[in-house]
């Protein structure tokens, strides 16, 4: 309502007729989603009972999607140590992939051309062919090398060696993985450490700091700022990525399901049953990722935004504060 | 103990093709506030930047407090200083920036300890004393835990002075302190810096501030185009100058 003097007239919103057709649209297709998903079909079966001496048969029928497949199989022994595995892989991969990003994008940004071309090359490389063929790669590396040693460049002399044929699976995958996510991580960081104001450095400098001292209590502490959302992107992309190690042969997620469909042929079910524990893994990182930006990014903004939880419990407040408040307008 | 804090002879410095400065001298004596003044461009904040090293000058000789800046004369040859040497020399420098340049992810109090605990090595307990004593000398008691995007620019710039006094500085360095402020605050950061001067702290100070010039300052050097055109005191410079060049300067800014 809008008042001029003492007289108040009604506002009349716009009609948007378009909208509400299209979401009718929608909503009905929304239905018709929901209802296949959670439907039955006939098997083609008929099961036949007889009770008090009269024998009736009828066909049975089965969950579309499998839905008491899926949850049989939900906390299986092989899949919770599939599930496992994929947290692990994506743990240690994504360790490899920071430390060894932020290192790269350190030596990138570095005035010494012998740190910034190795890793520009490093980057050049890795993010230059997939994935996948780096998993296999590592995981075959043996044909190339039998053994890695440490010792005198040029040299005989052997202090440590390594026998190449002990690479696992287990182990290709996170080398892979890791070493393929540092690639990436090195943009991210590097994008990081030049948003952070000139400004910043020097005043760090002109109080005495040292390089290091103002590259770890001044620089990084602003670049997580810039580095986390797509940091967190990355974490949710690799937990999926790991999939690829199915392919050599670990029992991660993907690869226990496959396993378990490979004797039963319950593909789909199990496909099912796999993304539901990725997208459930998917959720609680996001959730994460949300409040670990929140409190790199204090300082940033004047006021610290609400979190969710926050806002609904002022909009709770708030309906309740109408609900005492509210009085009947004139209407004319 | 010399008498001059500050002992810059024939100090050049380019950048690229470049001259900023050709052949400066500058002597800032112990307790007293030197004020810079000139157009923009003319290298004030180079000279000042050399002082601490945070730009490196050609040629020239430069003393703070007697000692060479960023070099050792060792053998009639200058070897450059390791970067601890010149770090813990800048730390007996303190430098207000123009942009105030706080750390943005760190509250007011941690703005001030983190030198003191940090590079000087105080204990945290030590370190927070001293820098609720300085917030209250520029006038901040209470806002301690507020970032510096809260603030003000007037009060930023406090902030930043509490910061550097906080290392205990022999020397302040201000580059053009009040120029990123609005006109209404500018007069309470001055205040601060009249304080300090009177408190003898040496200082010097790049400033446009003709007012505070006249009025703070002992001595005042003119640079144009990376030549110290004028200096002396400041009723001689602001009053009677005698080159074209600073009367053309003083009929703009004043």
């Amino acid at each position: 309502m809008t008042t001029n003097g003492d007289i108040t007239y009604r506002v009349v919103p716009v009609r948007h007729y378009g909208r509400w057709v299209a979401a009718a649209v929608i909503a009905v297709f929304g239905a018709m989603v929901i209802h296949t998903i959670f439907s039955k079909v006939p098997t083609g079966q008929v099961a036949c009972a007889t009770t008090n001496g009269v024998r009736s048969c009828h066909g049975v029928m089965e969950w579309r999607f499998g839905w008491d497949v899926v949850f049989q199989y939900f906390t299986s022994p092989l899949m919770l140590r599939g599930l496992l595995t994929t947290i692990e892989l994506t743990l240690m991969a994504m360790s490899i992939g920071i430390v060894l990003g932020v290192l790269v994008a350190i030596m990138r940004l570095s005035p010494n051309r012998l740190l910034s071309i190795p890793a520009w090359i490093y980057t050049w490389f890795f993010r230059g062919t997939p994935v996948y063929v780096q998993l296999l790669f590592w995981f075959n590396f043996a044909a190339l090398y039998k053994v890695l040693a440490v010792g005198v460049p040029f040299g005989s002399a052997h202090f440590f060696t390594f026998n190449t044929l002990s690479i696992t699976a287990y182990v290709a995958a996170v080398i892979g993985l890791g070493l393929n996510e540092a690639a990436y991580m090195s943009e991210i960081a590097r994008a990081g450490l030049i948003s952070v104001d000139e400004g910043q450095i020097e005043a760090a400098t002109a109080l005495g700091m040292t390089r290091a001292q103002t590259l770890r209590l001044v620089i990084l502490p602003q670049a997580m700022r810039v580095i986390l959302p797509p940091t967190g992107n990355e974490v949710i992309s690799m937990l999926k990525t790991t999939s690829l190690a199915a392919g050599i042969g670990v029992i991660e997620l993907t690869g226990a399901a496959e396993n378990i469909y490979a004797s039963n042929y319950k593909v789909m079910d199990l496909l099912i049953c796999a993304s539901l524990w990725y997208i459930i893994m998917t959720t609680v990182l996001s959730i994460g990722q949300y409040y670990i930006e929140r409190h790199f990014g204090r300082g940033a903004l004047r006021n610290q935004p609400l979190t969710p939880i926050e806002r609904l419990r002022r909009d709770l407040k708030g309906i309740a504060g109408k609900m005492h408040t509210t009085r009947p307008g004139v209407v004319r | 103990m010399t008498e001059l804090m500050v002992d810059a002879r024939n100090i050049a410095k380019q950048y690229g093709a470049i001259e900023v400065l050709k052949s400066v001298n500058l002597q800032v004596k112990r307790g007293e506030v030197t004020c810079l003044i000139g157009p923009s461009g003319s290298g004030k904040s180079t000279l000042l930047r050399c002082i601490n090293h945070l730009e490196k000058h050609d040629a020239g000789e430069l003393f703070v407090d007697g000692e060479l800046v960023g070099y050792e004369l060792k053998d009639n040859r200058l070897f450059e200083r390791k970067s601890s040497e010149i770090c813990e020399s800048r730390s007996e420098i303190g430098m207000v920036f123009q942009r105030f340049n706080l750390f943005a992810h760190l509250n007011v109090l941690d703005n001030i300890t983190i030198g003191m605990i940090r590079v000087k090595g105080l204990s945290e307990d030590a370190a927070v004393a001293k820098a609720r004593e300085l917030l209250r000398r520029v006038g901040l008691v209470n806002k301690e835990a507020s970032y510096p995007s809260q603030l003000s620019g007037g009060q930023q710039q406090r902030v930043a002075i509490a910061r550097a006094l906080a290392m205990e500085p022999k020397l302040m360095l201000f580059d053009e302190p009040t120029s990123a402020l609005d006109p209404e605050l500018v007069g309470e950061v001055l205040e601060v810096m009249k304080d300090l001067a009177n408190s003898g702290m040496t200082m010097i100070v790049v400033t446009h501030e003709m007012g505070f010039a006249r009025e703070v300052a002992d001595s005042i050097y003119f640079l144009d185009q990376g030549v110290i055109e004028e200096s002396g005191e400041p009723q001689q410079v602001l009053s009677n100058p005698r080159s074209e060049r600073l009367q053309n300067f003083l009929s703009k800014v004043l």
